[in-house]
């Protein structure tokens, strides 16, 4: 396994709202690899697209980041010219600070579920690429001192010419077709797949480390959804960046992620590698969400399961195992009051469950 | 783009047809009445070529001719340039407006100005800084604003400067200027009495721009593309200005168009009354109030030819800082 | 079991709709600033519209000797530090100021002129019907030389304070009424353009659109000059009533339009329509109250335009001329400065047509709310 990116540990997320406070992330842990691929699956609902957020420190209100940490291991050029790594807890920085605006769209960048309204109608495309590349590629140095030494190498003048061949060249490589001439069109003469292949080509014309992809094909025809799935693995190999990746598609996931974690009702349940989670999945709701996946193959008559029961309310958790009022294991006296634990049950294979649970 | 262009232009130009009218029409039934008013009143003051004056006018607008013809008399002459003549001041029409055009245009400039200079910051704080302390206090000033007619506040404001002060704030000028060629100190005069007309008449439309502004705003920075702005490690200026606030702020580039071309030649008619201004709008009322109709027709269909040229330039500004419009 | 049925049909239908408006009420409750608006424009109602002769210690045209006569404050301490219950009002004393040439008046606190509740004053019928004298407050009925004027006189020695409460009659109910009018032409043009297209359709569009090309006041102003001066008064009111609605139903109607062509979709009108109940029926029954709520929340909001548009046309006197009395009438004796220095209690309407506007747009607003239960704002 590669060097760790981002580690999130134990992250907890509140909505104070009127109606009262809902957890959307209670307690989220996991890491993304350099260079490989995270997927993040769960109902609609499970805290998924909030902690995608909090790794860029931009929850939205009124969600507030209540405990835990989210370490990211910088790689930025030293003196002598070779790499440092120097660890940075995201959550500790200014929100709207220096720091976390290079790291966002710079190192880390971000795709969003809906692509048809994730850019701003009144500029072009490559308007949009220059402004992410004239920002993180050409960022004039602003302060003296120690900072000097590490970002004194990082930048190099771009111009306003090159910052618009960047952006062809970025539209070239996202496989929008004529992009010497499609740089200048607006997001309303863009197709729904070809403004997502926008927001690709913007995320990646920084060379981020590590881009969150928060349902990004959820949006699309399933024709086009391939096309886009194809593209940003191809893009993976060529950068070799590392990609989390979020949906609530497992048939998607399977083919681009490594390594997964499922979280229900803002609990991961369970982590394992891509492999684990199909053939071996342990928790019971990770075995419902499979089974609830049509199969081709299967016999006509056999019904397609579905998790019994409802989500419950957000306002009201159930106590003990968030799992429990729906699960077909449930042990009552015990489910329903003792918080699981994460237990080991393979090579790299955690879940949180008492079945697992050794007394 | 120029088919779209030359219809809003064709469509524009039927209804001046139009209007000019129904202009034409407030101006027609009543001046009979006046001609005769007229008449017995120079012919008492001992003028006399009196009926002859009224003669000409009978046959110079053609009063005794069906409507129709006169109404094209008068369209026609109205093209040229000349409006009529004002009876009670016994001038042409075309000079009363023009002699007051200038400082009509001045104190509608500088309104404007400080309406949205006002209003966009204010709506775009409140917007922001939703529910926050400052939030809550703009959008409280801004209902009262919005409750508070121009010319009642204008009352308000002369009661406060007469009774409390001691001060006339009427007028643009001091009495030592009125009448005095340009100079440096007329031009100083002029900007202290100017901004108390031009905040009185900016507090309407301000307060409604700050809740339009804050509103549009409010459903903006809600949608996707702010959020990945921010994603995208803009400053929180940035995402707020050049991606919120500019498409927020289209629709009120229509409200621009139709307000503020309008006022630059009608001003706020009512301020201009209570402060005793020497604009266009206090002209307008008078004639009115002295059925003095070729006056006041004329100022009816200069206001709404403006109206609908604001429109047509509130679309054409639209269509340009649009592209979904522009490229549609 | 056949005649049963509509009656079941019926059952959840009202049911929904009750909940419905349950919610609205529950929602309007919960604003605290449209209530207040609720209860200040209810009252001014009750007030100036149905009571201004009970409430107006004075009638409309009362004339006293004392000329642009200064507001007696209410007193219940008199100099020598004794408390009444009763609370009384000192004497004006007439002097002439030398300097200015011109009559003043003092307060003369060796008079004492207290205020009686539910006194026998000058006759009146209420509603025009039933003869009665009994005001809710005044001075003392037994000294023909007492006097009470809370706002002041104006220049004919009338009391402010009773012309400001039956002025607000003829300014609220111009409000009213014109949003009336406004709202039958507005709804049933709107309806029928949006319901039948076609060519009644392009007729109804491009009439508000030419109306919608005039600029508001100064086409209001040109239409009320035109009123020809020797018209009765009511022939003035009602006409200017007329004027507003004619101007400002475009705006209306268009909304409505919009709201019926998106209703006419709506199932239960297909329905309604696959029944065979004819177009006035579907229209008057279903489609204009489907739209109902809208419209009366625009109107809510449209009535203080309505209230300033009389008082700014009759300030100049364009609108409403004496002896017609109403806010806007009132307040043409201080068009110029020297009224406003030497006798600014004539201002006095100014606060109450404010209050007025103000008091509308809490309501309107808050009704908007309310009955947009899944709202966008």
């Amino acid at each position: 396994m590669s060097e760790p990116l981002v580690e999130v540990k134990n992250l907890k997320v509140r909505f104070d709202v009127r109606e009262g406070i809902i957890k959307a992330v209670d307690g989220a842990t996991f890491t993304v690899h350099y260079g490989q691929t995270l997927g993040v699956i769960g109902e609609s609902g499970c805290g998924k697209s909030v902690t995608a957020r909090a790794i860029l420190n931009m929850v939205p209100k009124p969600g507030k980041v209540v405990g835990g940490e989210i370490l990211y291991h910088r790689r930025r050029p030293s003196e002598n010219g070779s790499e440092v790594t120097e660890i940075v807890n995201i959550l500790d920085l200014d929100p709207d600070g220096e720091e976390i605006r290079q790291i966002r769209g710079g190192e880390i960048a971000m795709i969003f579920q809906e692509p048809m309204s994730s850019l701003t109608p009144v500029y072009t495309a490559g308007a949009h690429i220059t402004e992410a590349v004239t920002l993180h590629r050409l960022l004039p140095i602003r302060k003296v001192g120690d900072q000097m030494a590490e970002t004194i190498q990082a930048h190099r003048r771009v111009s306003k010419q090159e910052a618009k061949e960047i952006a062809i060249e970025m539209l070239r490589r996202v496989g929008i077709p004529n992009p010497r001439e499609r740089v200048d069109a607006y997001p309303h003469q863009l197709s729904g797949g070809q403004r997502q292949r926008v927001m690709i080509a913007i995320a990646l014309s920084c060379q981020p480390d590590m881009l969150i992809a928060d349902e990004p094909t959820t949006a699309l025809d399933v024709s086009i959804e391939a096309q886009i799935l194809d593209l940003m693995r191809e893009l993976q190999e060529e950068t070799n960046m590392a990609i989390m990746f979020i949906t609530h598609n497992l048939g998607v996931v399977a083919e681009m992620a490594q390594e997964i974690v499922v979280m229900y009702l803002g609990n991961i349940v369970e982590r394992a590698s891509v492999v684990d989670i199909f053939y071996n999945p342990k928790h019971p709701y990770t075995r419902a969400l499979l089974e609830s996946i049509p199969r081709f193959g299967k016999g006509r008559r056999q019904r397609l399961t579905s998790i019994k029961g409802m989500v419950p309310d957000p306002f009201h958790l159930p106590s003990g195992c968030l799992f429990h009022p729906r699960c077909p294991h449930f042990m009552p006296g015990k489910c329903d009051r003792i918080e699981p634990k994460w237990t080991q049950v393979g090579d790299n294979h955690w879940v949180r469950c008492l079945l697992y649970e050794k007394e | 783009m120029l088919a779209y262009l030359a219809r809003r232009i064709t469509y524009a130009l039927i209804m001046v047809v139009l209007v000019s009218f129904v202009g034409f029409l407030i101006i027609d039934l009543p001046p009979g009445d006046f001609l005769t008013q007229k008449l017995a009143e120079l012919q008492s003051r001992g003028d006399r070529s009196a009926e002859l004056r009224i003669a000409e006018y009978r046959a110079r607008y053609g009063l005794d001719k069906p409507l129709l013809t006169r109404y094209w008399i008068w369209a026609t002459h109205f093209i040229t340039g000349d409006f009529g003549e004002s009876f009670q001041y016994e001038r042409p029409v075309s000079d009363l407006l023009s002699q007051r055009l200038m400082m009509t245009a001045v104190l509608a400039i500088a309104t404007l100005a400080i309406t949205w200079l006002v209003a966009i910051p204010i709506g775009v704080y409140s917007a922001v800084h939703q529910y926050s302390l400052g939030d809550q206090i703009f959008t409280t000033i801004s209902f009262i604003g919005l409750g508070m007619p121009g010319f009642l506040l204008a009352l308000i404001i002369l009661f406060f400067a007469a009774v409390i002060l001691k001060q006339d704030i009427g007028g643009l000028f001091s009495r030592q200027y009125q009448d005095a060629p340009w100079s440096i100190g007329k031009v100083i005069d002029l900007l202290k009495h100017l901004w108390i007309p031009a905040l009185i008449g900016s507090v309407t439309g301000a307060a409604g721009l700050i809740r339009i502004m804050r509103g549009n705003l409010l459903d903006t920075l809600g949608q996707p593309f702010v959020e990945a702005a921010r994603a995208r490690g803009l400053p929180n200026r940035t995402v707020v200005w050049k991606h919120a606030v500019r498409v927020a702020i289209n629709p009120l580039i229509v409200i621009l168009g139709s307000e503020a071309l309008p006022s630059i030649i009608g001003g706020n008619a009512l301020v201009a009354m209570v402060l005793n201004l020497p604009t266009t709008g206090p002209l307008f009322v008078q004639a009115l109030q002295t059925q003095d109709m070729y006056l006041a027709g004329t100022g009816l269909v200069f206001y709404t030819i403006f109206l609908l040229i604001g429109n047509l330039l509130a679309d054409l500004a639209l269509a340009w800082a649009d592209p979904r419009i522009r490229l549609g | 079991m056949t005649a049963n049925e509509p009656n079941e049909a019926k059952q959840p239908k009202k049911q929904i709709s009750q909940s419905y408006w349950n919610l609205v009420w529950w929602r309007f409750k919960k604003n605290k600033l449209a209530i207040a608006g609720a209860i200040i424009v209810l009252s001014f109602y009750f007030v100036c519209a149905l009571f201004a002769e009970f409430f107006a210690p004075y009638l409309l045209e009362h004339k006293s000797d004392y000329l642009e006569a200064r507001p007696q404050w209410i007193h219940f301490v008199d100099p020598e530090g004794h408390f009444h219950l009763r609370p009384f009002v000192y004497g004006l004393e007439k002097k002439i100021d030398p300097m200015l040439r011109k009559r003043t008046y003092i307060v003369d606190t060796s008079k004492r002129y207290s205020i009686y509740f539910f006194v026998h004053g000058e006759p009146y019928k209420l509603f025009g019907l039933i003869p009665m004298d009994i005001h809710l407050f005044g001075p003392d009925p037994k000294d023909p030389e007492a006097y009470v004027f809370l706002f002041g006189t104006d220049r004919l020695g009338r009391d402010m304070f009773s012309r400001i409460i039956y002025g607000g009659r003829l300014s609220l109910l111009i409000g009213l009424l014109g949003q009336i009018m406004t709202i039958f032409l507005g709804t049933v043009l709107g309806a029928i353009s949006g319901y039948y297209g076609g060519a009644v359709d392009m007729f109804v569009q491009r009439v508000t659109e030419f109306l919608a090309a005039f600029p508001d006041i100064p086409l209001f102003m040109a239409l009320a000059a035109i009123i020809p001066p020797q018209w009765s008064p009511i022939w003035v009111y009602f006409m200017l009533t007329l004027i507003l609605a004619i101007v400002r139903w475009g705006g209306l109607a268009r909304q409505v339009r919009g709201m019926v062509l998106s209703l006419r979709e709506r199932e239960y009108v297909l329905a309604a329509l696959s029944f065979g109940a004819s177009d006035r029926r579907v229209l008057f029954r279903h489609l204009i109250p489907g739209a109902m709520s809208h419209i009366i929340v625009i109107a809510t909001l449209a009535i203080p335009s309505m209230i300033l548009a009389e008082t700014a046309l009759s300030w100049l006197g364009l609108g409403l001329r004496p002896p017609l009395t109403s806010w806007g009438v009132l307040l043409q004796e201080v068009s110029n400065v020297r009224a406003i220095r030497f006798a600014p209690w004539l201002l006095t309407p100014v606060p109450f047509v404010i209050t007025t506007v103000l008091a509308y747009n809490m309501l309107g607003d808050g009704l908007r709310d309310a009955l947009d239960p899944y709202g966008s704002r």
